[in-house]
């Protein structure tokens, strides 16, 4: 345990966190206070936890300040804004031995309601706030920037930024400037004038940002899926993937205008279900065009039937899985990674399919991009990987970036000249040996290149057949596809420990922001630690490698059943006692600490050492 | 090997049509379906129907779901590319196909089991968007390949081969898709190939959503006395509103017509559909008659075939949408990617 030796002190080192009530107007001012520290040069990492609800419910907002640039969750909270009454004891509860509590004291609270070793900030925000407001909706809305005001002050922060970015906010409704300026003055100046020096966490100018941008995982895969050229978006709105298809059509209908018409260069539809959207982006994609949906866990279990056709048909489709907590409608609005066994394998019969897991909104971009090339040189759906945590949430991350001299990966196409040239055509010969045959899109040529999608058993030229040596050829060169992607898809990104580690970690896309931390933290404390962060399924050789090279492998994960776990034990040739499941499920995102925690327990470090580098 | 090609032999005297297409030339591979099944003389009026439009087979989409109805795309059209999609699901499918290409003739082929009951959503869905496409329902009231199940368009009171007899209510997929806002609705018997030639012809130049629900017998399992969807049974109970003949564009309109018995209907694409007035009551032009009348005969037992109804110049997906006229299939790098200078005017406004 960390001695208590008054309240906190720390530079660009801490977490805040806001409890508000869903509905109040909180988000953008959070926002507008992670944004600031953003402007003065310090990496900011926050995580917006919020209800299935659109007014009323508890909703916390948390802001990890961190010079050192970590990025993922720390664990813990220093400084609470504690604005909801619903959860004000647990929230008061959850603050860290030494903490900071700043309430609304319109209603003083008693002194001894509260916990004797935090430091408590009361500010009248109701009070200032009916002072100076008379309509009752500006009442409650400007008690959020009042509040962010009096954060300016409190934190050291500079309150020159945060007007800035006000004025930016506002730059197309000038009229609501002037009283939100005002607003943030009144916080300002009552935490400077009556909380003068109370609080020691403070953030100090720095210049850690750099180019990096601001972004939630949602929005820059749409933006991938702009610049790799998808024409057709078909979807149904559920959280928490809704956000990816409506940024596409905002994205699309900026860059993708006729010039000369005025209109659009792509179609986006919302579907009556996600059983017909899956089944617009097959259709879309047979005819040539790239298609993509976007949705979570309910709509992967509806879409799974024509999964299985456009597996077995081999027909390109891009779909975007934002994971949330299952299962059945589960937590809608919380974070996990337990969709992996249900889309590897989407779908009855013997099916496989390829996945990607993004580790940020910058991977997402780039992966989205990836995902278009993989579906149509693999001919077959490719799934990106999200969760909430990363889709809804603004990350920091590397700038977006495209090479101008990228062509995209149409796969095999035969064109009218291919087939007038004389080239035999069947749809599912394997001609080249890597198991991928042609295609031909509708309306080609008016002779030659046509054939018969199905679903149904078929030969090599797509024609039906309940032979079973046929049937099992093509399955089998299914299999011999699924091979070949394993060279296509991302590589995993490994990293090894300074000094030889007994212990290899693998892990996959939202936990790499607190295991990069945590790793660090167990390496001080005399733990090395080999990483393997995997990208896709499938596995490709290095996954096999790293394994069989360590005595024991952890395997860090958001989901209760250790999925990518038991994808690796039944697609690798491994020993299952080799691993050790890490395992968080609550649907909040995974923390360092937690991975800390379990990691130094299970790898023998001494009781008392594993909770000293868990603090 | 249960396909069977079927022998490319030209006869002398099949005469070409204006593309140099004989009707050899719009079949496909031979039918597996039973002797006799009314399918197959919906794709024999499909094959007519493509053969005297001139339409290049190529430029056609087979478009189909599951079931006995489903399996016919494969029985005609052998140019043009087939899909045969899963149970239900034909319209979407269709309808993703027919945004990433406005230029190919959606040709959706159905069955009362795929269209009636596990795709009614889907079938209302397409109908109600406008997608451009001719969706013909083969309607036989019973599931065939799984021997003879009550489909929803059975009517009560029908009874199976088996002596069952069906209560619960039929599901009319035309009263629906007036209500739905398809804009191209016709019923015929494929029985009656003279009239369903001209009203396939009609969808298939028709700009918008086209529903043509075909009565089509099942030979096998509903064809017996005590079915409503019999060929006896339909002969007897078919009242014909008007007869429909289709006069392609580019032929001249000479004044070959009694007014007052004949109305001429000018469709998107300058073709007209003349139609002879059997019922002079009967206006095709109005929704909201043309489904009050549908009822009234209905409750009389009468099947009411022909052009029911028809709004020339409605509007489709792709007006909905605002898409290019340009299909998006065709569209290349150059016009779909804004490139690396206008994805760092982006990166800036997330700073």
């Amino acid at each position: 345990m960390r001695a208590i030796t008054g309240p906190l002190a720390a530079t660009n080192d801490f977490v805040v966190k806001f409890a508000n009530i869903n509905g109040s107007g909180s988000a953008s001012a959070n926002e507008l206070f992670a944004r600031s520290i953003l402007r003065m040069g310090v990496p900011v990492a926050s995580r917006n936890i919020f209800p299935s609800n659109i007014q009323g419910l508890p909703t916390w907002y948390e802001v990890r300040v961190s010079g050192e640039g970590w990025l993922g969750r720390r664990g813990g909270v220093d400084f609470m804004v504690a604005l909801n009454p619903q959860t004000f004891d647990k929230d008061m509860a959850s603050i860290e031995p030494g903490g900071y509590l700043l309430y609304d004291s319109t209603k003083p609270i008693p002194p001894e309601k509260f916990r004797p070793d935090i430091t408590v900030l009361p500010i009248p925000l109701t009070e200032i706030c009916n002072k100076a407001y008379a309509d009752p909706r500006q009442r409650q809305l400007f008690k959020n920037i009042v509040y962010v005001g009096a954060m300016t002050s409190l934190l050291g922060m500079d309150l020159e930024a945060v007007k800035w970015l006000i004025a930016e906010q506002f730059e197309s409704k000038p009229k609501l400037l002037a009283p939100n300026i005002q607003a943030l003055g009144f916080g300002y100046e009552y935490a400077r004038d009556r909380l003068k020096d109370r609080c020691k966490l403070k953030v100090k100018r720095q210049d850690k940002v750099g180019e990096r941008i601001f972004i939630q995982g949602n929005n820059a895969a749409a933006l991938g899926c702009v610049w790799a050229g998808a024409t057709v978006c078909a979807w149904y709105p559920i959280t928490p993937s809704t956000s990816l298809a409506e940024n596409y059509n905002r994205h699309a209908s900026r860059f993708r205008i006729d010039p000369v018409s005025k209109k659009k260069n792509f179609a986006f539809l919302q579907a009556e279900d996600e059983i017909a959207a899956i089944g617009m982006v097959v259709g879309a994609s047979w005819n040539g065009a790239r298609a993509f949906t976007a949705t979570s866990g309910p709509g992967i279990s509806l879409m799974s039937e024509i999964f299985g056709f456009a597996y077995y048909a081999e027909v390109p489709a891009v779909v975007f899985d934002v994971q949330r907590g299952g299962p059945s409608t589960g937590m809608p609005t919380r974070t996990q990674q337990s969709d992996l066994l249900l889309a590897a394998y989407a779908s009855h019969g013997d099916t496989k399919h390829v996945l990607l897991f993004p580790e940020d909104p910058h991977e997402c971009f780039d992966f989205a991009a990836a995902a278009f090339d993989l579906a149509e040189r693999l001919q077959t759906p490719v799934f990106v990987m999200m969760d909430l945590d990363i889709g809804m949430n603004d990350w920091l991350v590397e700038p977006l970036s495209w090479d101008d001299t990228r062509r995209y990966d149409r796969g095999k196409v035969l064109s009218a000249e291919e087939l007038e040239a004389g080239k035999t055509f069947g749809r599912y010969i394997d001609v080249d040996g890597d198991a991928v045959p042609y295609r031909t899109i509708p309306g080609t040529h008016p002779s030659q290149g046509a054939y018969f999608t199905r679903g149904s058993s078929h030969d090599a030229y797509a024609r039906y057949s309940e032979e079973g040596a046929t049937y099992v050829a093509g399955m089998q060169r299914l299999l011999r596809k699924f091979e070949t992607a394993k060279s296509l898809v991302p590589k995993p990104a490994a990293r090894e420990a300074k000094e030889k580690a007994r212990f290899g970690v693998i892990y996959y896309g939202s936990t790499a922001v607190a295991m990069n931390e945590a790793v660090a933290v167990l390496e001080q404390k005399g733990l090395p630690l080999d990483l393997m962060r995997v990208r896709a399924f499938p596995f490709n050789d290095d996954v096999e490698a790293f394994i069989a090279a360590h005595e024991q492998v952890f395997v860090v994960e958001q989901n209760r059943d250790a999925q990518l776990m038991k994808l690796m034990v039944g697609e690798c040739a491994i020993d299952p006692a080799k691993f050790l499941p890490i395992l968080h499920f609550d649907g909040t995102p995974i923390t360092a600490r937690f991975i800390i925690k379990e990691i130094a327990a299970r790898a023998g470090l001494a009781e008392a050492e594993a909770q000293e580098a868990a603090q | 090997m249960t396909y069977i090609a079927k022998p490319k032999l030209h006869h002398p005297s099949l005469q070409p049509n204006a593309l140099g297409f004989t009707r050899r030339d719009y079949e496909g591979r031979i039918s597996t379906l039973c002797a006799g099944c009314g399918h197959d003389s919906i794709s024999a009026a499909i094959v007519q129907a493509c053969y005297e439009l001139s339409i290049e087979p190529h430029r056609v989409a087979k478009m189909s779901g599951i079931g006995c109805s489903s399996k016919t795309p494969d029985y005609f059209l052998g140019q043009a590319h087939g899909f045969n999609s899963v149970h239900g699901r034909m319209p979407s499918v269709l309808t993703g196909a027919a945004m990433a290409n406005r230029d190919l003739i959606y040709l959706g082929v159905s069955g009362d089991g795929d269209s009636a009951s596990i795709g009614l959503g889907q079938f209302a869905h397409a109908l109600r968007r406008g997608v451009n496409m001719v969706y013909i329902c083969e309607n036989n009231g019973v599931y065939g390949l799984t021997k003879g199940q009550f489909s929803a368009t059975a009517d009560a009171g029908a009874k199976s081969k088996s002596g069952e007899v069906h209560v619960d209510s039929a599901i009319d997929l035309i009263s629906m898709a007036l209500l739905l806002g398809a804009s191209y609705v016709a019923r015929s018997f494929s029985g009656d190939k003279k009239q369903l030639v001209p009203l396939i012809m009609g969808a298939i130049r028709h700009k918008g959503a086209a529903i043509l629900d075909v009565i089509s017998p099942c030979v096998t399992f509903n064809n017996h006395a005590g079915s409503t969807k019999s060929f006896d049974y339909v002969r007897e109970h078919d009242e014909a509103v008007n007869a429909v003949d289709f006069v392609p564009a580019r032929k001249e309109i000479t004044a070959d017509y009694e007014p007052g018995t004949t109305e001429l209907v000018r469709q998107h694409d300058g073709s007209y559909l003349k139609l002879a007035k059997l019922r002079p009551d009967y206006d095709p032009s109005n929704r909201i008659a043309a489904l009050a009348y549908l009822q009234e005969h209905q409750a009389q037992g009468e099947l009411v075939t022909g052009l029911i109804y028809v709004a020339p110049e409605a509007a489709d997906l792709h007006d909905h949408l605002g898409t290019a006229d340009t299909p998006l299939n065709t569209l290349t790098e150059k016009e779909l990617c804004p490139g690396a200078k206008a994805l760092e005017v982006v990166n800036g406004e997330y700073r």
